[in-house]
Formats: C-alpha cells, sequence, structure tokens
C-alpha cells in the first residue's frame, strides 16, 4: 500500500480576481446576458425548437469517400408511412452548387460524390425514425473510383473539379493566382528580400499537422419554416447570417429577401459553422412538403457534415548568424484541403503570412499550396492557418537556440517583431503588437515546484488509471510565441452594420446581426452601447437578417472589434440625431469598416497597397509538463500565458477565451485527429475523436497586455484565436523538453514518447 | 408506447416510441429540452439527469425504463425565479460560454455536492471528468463549483 503525503497545491480562485457586474460598459468584467436561462434549461439552441406541424428531415450521405452515382431510386422510401418529401438534387431549383469562395460544393451530389459523408438525398417525415428509415430504404447505386487521398500526390492525379470557376466568386480580390497543376485550390508563394540569403547557421525540419475537428458540443442543427408565400425562414446555429442567406436563396431560386436567416441558440462554433450545414437542405424540403421541417444532426453525423482544420506538411529552414539574428527563413506548406474549397484560399494565404512567428526576417521564401483531395473538406478553424505554421516554427526556433547554445526565450526577444518592422509581404507594422512585452511577462510567470512523490495517481500521467507511482516520469518546460491576423484581409470588403432604436422613455435597442456563439459578442455590444448611451436601458432585438445589414462573420477574431465599431457609431448617429431634430424616437443604421486592405500580389506575395493585413495579436505561453516514457503518457502540469488583447472590453469573457482557446490547442497537441482510411473517417464519435476533459486541463495563468489599437473602437483586439495558436506549440516544446525527442508531429502520440 | 414519470417533482404522462431514450422522451416527448443532446452516446454528460437520485446519462437509459421512476432535469433545479446555488456559481463565476454543456454540468455539481459538500480540486476533477465542456477550458467551471461549496 502507498501512503500518499501531499495534497494538490490550492488553485485560487481567478474568478475573485476582478468585480463583476450585471450590467457593466466597456472594461469591466460583465455577467453573461444569456447566462441565467443557460443555467436554467430555457435558452433555446437551434436543436431546441418545435413548430406545429413540424416535419423531421434526414440526409442520405455517401458511404464513398469517391464514387460515380449510377442509379438514385427513391421509390420505395417515398412509398414509406409518414413520408411527406424525398428529394435529390434533381428537386433543387436554383444554383445546383454553393460554397463560400468557389460554387464548387452541390447542394446534393449530382452524378458523382467527392467525399465520405457527401449530402446525396433528403427525406422529411412526420417522425425521427420514420425519417431514418425512410432514408435507409433510398437506393444509391455506386461506381466506387480511386480516392485522391494523398496531397503529395494530387497535385498528379484525377482532376476532382475539372469545371469549378478559375476565380473565386470575390472577382480575384485575393490576389489569386491560376495554378495549371490538377487539383491545385491555391498556391502562393512570398518572396522577401535574397530568398537565398545564405546564414552562418541553419537549421531545418519537416512538420505534420494531423486533422483536427472543432468538436463544439451543439450538433449542427435547425428549423425551416415556409412562410406560406414562397419564402422561408430558417432558424439554424450559424456564424455568419447574412453569408448564409446569400448561399442559400440562389439555391432556392429565390430573391435574398424571400429567404430570413434567424440565429438559433449556438452550441460553440470554432469556424466550423462558417460553412452551410442543413439550412438549404432544410429549406428544400420545408418549401417542398409545405411544412416546418427540423434537421438535427447526430454525432457522428456532425463529423462528416462540417469542415475540419486543414492537415499540414511542412518543409522549414531557418538561417541564422552566429549571434541567434535570423537571416531567412525558408518554408513551403502544404495544406489538404479535402473535396471542396471552402475557405481554404484564405487559409493557404494565412498559413504563408505568418510562417515565420512575429518575428522580424529580412529574407524569406513562403510556399503554400492547399490541394484537393477526396479527404474530409477543410476549411475555418480557430487560428486558421497559423496553428499548423506556428507548431513548425517555433519548434524550429527550439532547434535554432539549441543549435547556437541560447536561451530560447533570449532567442526569441533577439528576434521580436516591433512596431515599425516589415513583415515578409513588405507591410510594416504600424499599429500595437507588443511581442517583447508579451514574452516578457510570459517568461515571467513562475511554473510550479515539481510535485514530490508519492502523490496520488490523478496527478500523475495516466491519472486515474493508475499507471504509475513516478517511475519512468520525466518533466519539461517548454515555450512558444504565436501571431496572427485581427480582422479579415486581403481586400475583403469587411463592414458591420448596427442600429440603434432610441425611444421616448429613455430605453434603447440595438440591431446587430452579429453571431453569439458563446464567445460573449452580445455583451460586448450591450457593454458598447450601455458606455456610449450612458443609460443600463439597452437591449439587444433577435438576430436575423430581416431588420439590419450584415455584421459578417463570427470569424477572424473580428467580431468584438467590428460589432463595437459599428454599435457605437450607430449610438453616437442616433444621439446626434436626437440632438438635431429634438425627436424623442430616433432610428438610425450604420456601417463600419476597419482601414482598408488590398491583394497581395499573385507572384510575388507582396503588398499591393498599404497592407495586406489590419492588425496582429501575439500571445505567449509556458508549459510544464510530465511524461511517463515508459508509457507514452503525458499530463500537463500548468501553463502559464500573456497575450496582447488590445484593450479587455469584458475581462472576464477575455480570461474565459484564454483558457478555452488553450484547451483546443492542447487538443491538438496531445489527443485530437480525425483518423481516415482511403478517405473514410474512422472515428467519427466522442468515443474515438477525444477532446480535453477536467483531467486534461491544467491550471491556467493568463494575463492579459493591454496595449490599446489606435485605429480600432476602445483600441480592442480579438482574443479568441491567440490562444489556440499558441498552445499546441508550447505543449509539445514541454514534452520535447521533458523527452529530447523531435516530436515533429501533432498530435503526439504515445508511440512517439516511449522507449526512449 | 404510454410513460409516466415523475419528473422534477411532478407525475407527467407522454405517449412515446418504444425504442427512445429518455432523454428523447424527455426533450421530445415531455417538452423539457434542457437535457442536451451532444453525443447520445454517453460519452459528453450533456444529458445528465437525476433518475431516482442516481446520476445519469440520459441518453444510455430507455425511456421505458423510467416508467414509474423519478427524474430530476436541470429545469427541476431552481424553485421559481431563485436559482439553484449551483446555477447561481455558474453564472458569477463566468462557468457559461456557449452553455450547451452547462445543464450536464449543472446536474452533476449538483450531485457532487450533495455527496460531498466540500470537494478537494482532485475530487472536482474526478467527479466532473465524464462532462465535455469544448468552450471554457474548464478553469471557470472549477471556479464555480468551488463557489457553490463554499459555505
Amino acid at each position: 500500500m502507498c501512503r500518499f503525503a501531499y495534497e494538490s497545491v490550492p488553485i485560487p480562485l481567478s474568478a475573485t480576481r476582478t468585480r463583476k457586474l450585471e450590467l457593466g460598459r466597456v472594461g469591466e468584467s460583465t455577467l453573461r446576458h444569456d447566462g441565467v436561462p443557460k443555467v436554467t434549461g430555457e435558452f433555446a439552441y437551434s436543436s431546441d425548437l418545435y413548430a406545429a406541424g413540424m416535419l423531421w428531415g434526414k440526409t442520405v450521405r455517401s458511404p464513398h469517400a469517391h464514387a460515380r452515382i449510377l442509379e438514385l431510386d427513391v421509390s420505395e422510401a417515398l412509398r414509406m408511412p409518414g413520408v411527406h418529401a424525398v428529394l435529390t438534387h434533381e428537386d433543387v431549383p436554383g444554383q445546383k452548387t454553393y460554397g463560400l469562395e468557389f460554387a464548387d460544393q452541390p447542394v446534393l451530389a449530382i452524378d458523382r460524390v467527392r467525399y465520405f459523408g457527401e449530402a446525396v438525398a433528403l427525406v422529411a417525415a412526420e417522425e425521427p425514425e420514420q425519417a431514418r428509415r425512410a432514408a435507409a430504404a433510398i437506393r444509391v447505386e455506386y461506381e466506387p473510383l480511386e480516392p485522391v487521398v494523398d496531397m503529395e500526390r494530387a497535385t498528379e492525379q484525377e482532376q476532382l473539379h475539372p469545371d469549378r470557376p478559375t476565380m473565386p466568386k470575390s472577382g480575384g480580390s485575393h490576389g489569386y493566382r491560376d495554378d495549371p497543376r490538377p487539383n491545385v485550390v491555391r498556391h502562393m508563394v512570398i518572396r522577401h528580400g535574397d530568398p537565398d540569403a545564405e546564414g552562418e547557421v541553419s537549421v531545418s525540419g519537416v512538420y505534420d499537422v494531423g486533422i483536427q475537428d472543432q468538436a463544439f458540443l451543439g450538433p449542427e442543427s435547425g428549423l425551416a419554416v415556409p412562410d406560406g408565400e414562397g419564402g422561408v425562414d430558417i432558424y439554424v446555429a450559424t456564424q455568419w447570417l447574412h453569408v448564409d442567406r446569400d448561399q442559400v436563396a440562389p439555391c432556392l431560386g429565390l430573391p435574398p429577401e424571400q429567404v430570413r436567416i434567424h440565429l438559433g441558440g449556438v452550441g460553440g462554433a470554432f469556424g466550423g459553422r462558417e460553412d452551410l450545414s442543413m439550412q438549404i437542405h432544410g429549406a428544400l424540403l420545408a418549401l417542398h412538403a409545405n411544412r416546418p421541417v427540423k434537421i438535427v444532426y447526430n454525432r457522428e453525423e456532425s463529423f462528416v457534415g462540417h469542415i475540419h482544420r486543414h492537415p499540414a506538411r511542412i518543409w522549414a529552414e531557418h538561417r541564422a548568424t552566429r549571434a541567434g539574428k535570423l537571416v531567412n527563413v525558408r518554408m513551403r506548406i502544404l495544406l489538404d484541403g479535402g473535396a471542396y474549397a471552402s475557405s481554404s484560399t484564405a487559409v493557404t494565404s494565412n498559413a504563408a503570412s505568418f510562417a515565420v512567428g512575429p518575428y522580424a526576417v529580412e529574407n524569406a521564401l513562403l510556399e503554400s499550396t492547399c490541394v484537393y483531395t477526396n479527404n474530409p473538406p477543410c476549411g475555418a478553424m480557430r487560428g486558421f492557418g497559423a496553428v499548423q505554421t506556428c507548431f513548425a516554427a517555433e519548434a524550429q526556433l527550439d532547434k535554432l537556440a539549441a543549435e547556437l547554445g541560447i536561451d530560447p526565450v533570449e532567442l526569441r526577444l533577439l528576434n521580436a517583431l516591433a512596431p515599425g518592422d516589415v513583415l515578409p509581404t513588405g507591410q510594416a507594422i504600424e499599429g500595437s503588437l507588443p511581442v517583447a512585452e508579451v514574452i516578457r511577462r510570459a517568461a515571467a510567470l513562475a511554473p510550479p515546484e515539481p510535485e514530490e512523490l508519492p502523490r496520488e495517481a490523478i496527478r500523475l500521467p495516466g491519472g486515474a488509471g493508475n499507471t504509475t507511482r513516478g517511475e519512468g516520469v520525466r518533466r519539461g518546460v517548454g515555450f512558444a510565441v504565436g501571431y496572427k491576423n485581427i480582422c479579415y484581409s486581403e481586400g475583403f470588403d469587411d463592414f458591420t452594420a448596427a442600429r440603434a432604436i432610441l425611444h421616448a422613455d429613455g430605453s434603447a435597442e440595438i440591431h446587430c446581426a452579429s453571431a453569439e456563439v458563446g464567445q460573449g459578442v452580445t455583451d460586448v455590444i450591450l457593454q458598447v452601447a450601455r458606455t456610449e448611451l450612458g443609460t443600463d436601458d439597452v437591449r439587444l432585438a433577435p438576430v436575423g437578417t430581416a431588420h439590419v445589414g450584415s455584421a459578417g462573420s463570427a470569424s477572424a477574431s473580428r467580431m468584438t472589434w467590428m460589432a463595437a465599431g459599428a454599435v457605437q457609431l450607430a449610438c453616437r448617429a442616433a444621439l446626434e440625431e436626437r440632438e438635431r431634430t429634438g425627436s424623442a424616437d430616433v432610428d438610425v443604421e450604420r456601417v463600419y469598416r476597419h482601414p482598408r486592405t488590398t491583394p497581395l500580389d499573385p507572384e510575388t506575395g507582396q503588398i499591393t497597397g498599404e497592407r495586406a493585413h489590419v492588425s496582429f495579436a501575439v500571445a505567449a505561453m509556458r508549459v510544464v509538463a510530465e511524461v511517463d516514457v515508459e508509457l507514452g503518457l503525458t499530463r500537463v502540469v500548468w501553463i502559464g500565458t500573456a497575450q496582447d488583447v488590445g484593450k479587455a472590453v469584458n475581462p472576464l469573457a477575455v480570461e474565459g477565451q484564454i483558457e478555452g482557446g488553450t484547451a483546443q490547442g492542447l487538443g491538438l497537441a496531445l489527443m485530437e485527429e480525425i483518423q481516415t482510411r482511403d478517405g473514410l473517417i474512422t472515428n467519427a464519435s466522442f468515443t474515438d475523436y477525444l477532446i480535453p476533459t477536467t483531467l486534461d486541463m491544467p491550471h491556467v495563468v493568463s494575463e492579459l497586455v493591454e496595449d490599446p489599437e489606435l485605429v480600432a473602437p476602445f483600441g480592442v483586439k480579438g482574443v479568441g484565436e491567440p490562444p489556440t495558436v499558441v498552445s499546441t506549440a508550447a505543449i509539445v516544446a514541454a514534452l520535447r523538453a521533458a523527452t529530447g525527442r523531435e516530436l515533429a508531429r501533432v498530435p503526439v502520440r504515445p508511440d512517439d514518447i516511449v522507449g526512449l | 408506447m404510454k410513460l409516466a414519470i415523475t419528473i422534477n417533482g411532478e407525475r407527467r404522462e407522454a405517449d412515446v416510441w418504444g425504442g427512445d431514450s429518455l432523454l428523447t422522451a424527455l426533450r421530445d416527448g415531455f417538452g423539457l429540452p434542457g437535457s442536451k443532446n451532444a453525443c447520445e452516446q454517453g460519452e459528453c454528460g450533456s444529458c445528465s439527469v437525476l433518475l431516482d437520485g442516481e446520476l445519469v446519462c440520459s441518453c444510455l437509459v430507455l425511456a421505458a425504463q423510467a416508467d414509474g421512476h423519478e427524474v430530476t432535469t436541470v429545469e427541476g433545479l431552481a424553485r421559481g425565479d431563485e436559482l439553484h446555488r449551483v446555477q447561481r456559481a455558474f453564472v458569477d463565476a463566468g462557468a457559461v460560454q456557449c452553455g450547451f454543456c452547462t445543464p450536464g454540468l449543472i446536474v452533476a455539481t449538483a450531485d457532487l455536492l450533495e455527496r460531498v459538500p466540500s470537494p478537494s480540486d482532485d475530487e472536482i476533477r474526478e467527479a466532473l471528468s465524464g462532462n465535455l465542456c469544448r468552450c471554457t477550458g474548464y478553469a471557470k467551471i472549477f471556479d464555480a463549483v468551488r463557489l457553490a461549496a463554499a459555505p
């Protein structure tokens, strides 16, 4: 019997660190506006919606990664009890394809399926079980084709999209250039200074990143309700209501005003709800059956029902002086976009733009390519291309530090970007980017002393599995820095509209179609409105497309900045209007735009105006990890991080973003990967795709570094993505320190760390 | 099939399909969608309820098994407008983001504090390890549990 002499180190209550208010203003920790309905169970998520006479929709999906459809027979399904509609691509009245950048994805497969789980047909029936049985009765005859699954060979294999439009919908504003090779979604090169410049030392490596899933807990779901006049109302969990509408309406053959998107309660998003899921399908069924139709994916369907984080292979070479100054960074980045483009073009560019990390370098050659394959489609996930390259770049810096015998933190400080420095794209840092400050603050956070043995199993690698008493356990400390862009980039005409209505009784109502996905943008909007209007009597109208212009997407760490800007403008305009007209009732709508960006040059990857990116945010992180090198089990003990947040509108929520974003990076470092075999997903469940639990996440100490972004309202920056960008790199750095292994692939598997 | 369950102290009847889980019956049959459907195979804890006082994943219980028994869901914890102390603590600690895991975590935490009034951090970790949260990284959830446990 083993006796345990040590209690765990008590963890301080971080929530007591700031005073919290119900009706806070900008800068004050504010309790969530939707907190009470969410704890009582009253909050209506998109899967909780019901309507009188409602039918249940079910999607028939491809069991093949690549196949020709020879025959599709729905006759038996149509005759089954309770069935009101069975639809195929022939029933799509308008445009047959949709997509964020290219309309390359069929609403329902036409003559071929390109990925496992692609939608082929739809059923609506009175009961869910009737819909499931009818879906199973649809007979689809496939001729399986050789799937394209190796991203390194994709450019030599069968063209998966021979008819794809050659330029994106935005008319080439992304500095896009056609590539003659098959299956290239986008290829770009950033050439900076002399790409052949030699250094005194050089380190190189090849890095791999597996496919990560957003794994939001609320499954894709929604309710489509026909309006009786040919139009439809869609209540759905999404990230960008207006762009949903603009993709749905053409496929239904309807003008945009006949399609109204309403925000259903969103159970997490993380990029995975940028693309459409059930929107067109639900609307088609509802209009066809003339009844409301609800669709709710189960977890297995959710895994194939949205895009994922791009898996990547990255070849990197860093050249430097003996003193540790970077001379030249050369990287080749290959991303697997899967079967359809989604937002891959922008991910490709982001991966290259942030490949070097927040470091100054005079020469660089950064090549980024995304290919089509028959693997699961990939698109937006928190960190958006910067996660993959941060993992490679930070590993490279640690290698360089080891090669030169320089402390890794010192090496990073020596090369830290500062305002005025020029990025590899030629863009100068104009605004806030406190890289050195963030590094110093994170490095100053003191990790706890190693806990002595023996101790409770739950505080050892392997945890309650009780796999070790501490023998074979090694400790390592890692450090990393990550950064990425805030707001949309490369010439995208990005804006947010908001409407302020002032009433004679002194109350105010705000309309803004920004998606509350859990990040707390509703509170940001209310805090800004209370601050600007000087009253607590403010409410946010239900979020939809019918009564206000587009808010843009709840993504790219842009929503806080853009919503704050738009609501501030609208509130100020409303007060001026009241002053000018003397009218007690005022209703104004205003549109906010951030500083304009322009595309990168398609040949050189250099800026074509002042900037390709609006703003940047940086985070640094120190991690302590323990590794059982006999069993390959890991335990992250402690995480300390400092993050550049511009101005924290709601410090409590900012801490929550940092802690949650860190957890997703931990997942990619240690456990999260969609497994495929010949393009088929083999782990589409929470039994087989693991996400961090309370046993995996350590205490996170977070320092908010407030360095206001002068061009942003209140000096804000987005905060959601930097922690996810940096934490994978920082955690693996700690594992490397513990094991001495190169660990060039995430997630790190037990096999990678046993047998030292 | 006809089902009679005492839910949140009130005897209720509903007509459900014999193959339905207790979760589906609660949500679609009894109109109580507070319990959530995130994985429907017992991995995520979002559907946690008390069945005769025992913490269960309602997705793993056949609705028919609950016939004649007592079920407490997240909807049954508050007394009128007065939140249960665990609910209050989750709001006050900032432990809610998207909130989809919240009902299950609230029921699981209420159950934990019923059994262990002042749990250690290790006990909290172990007790809540069956409840997945994708937004918070659990830090504020720990705060909430400690806040609710505080005398």
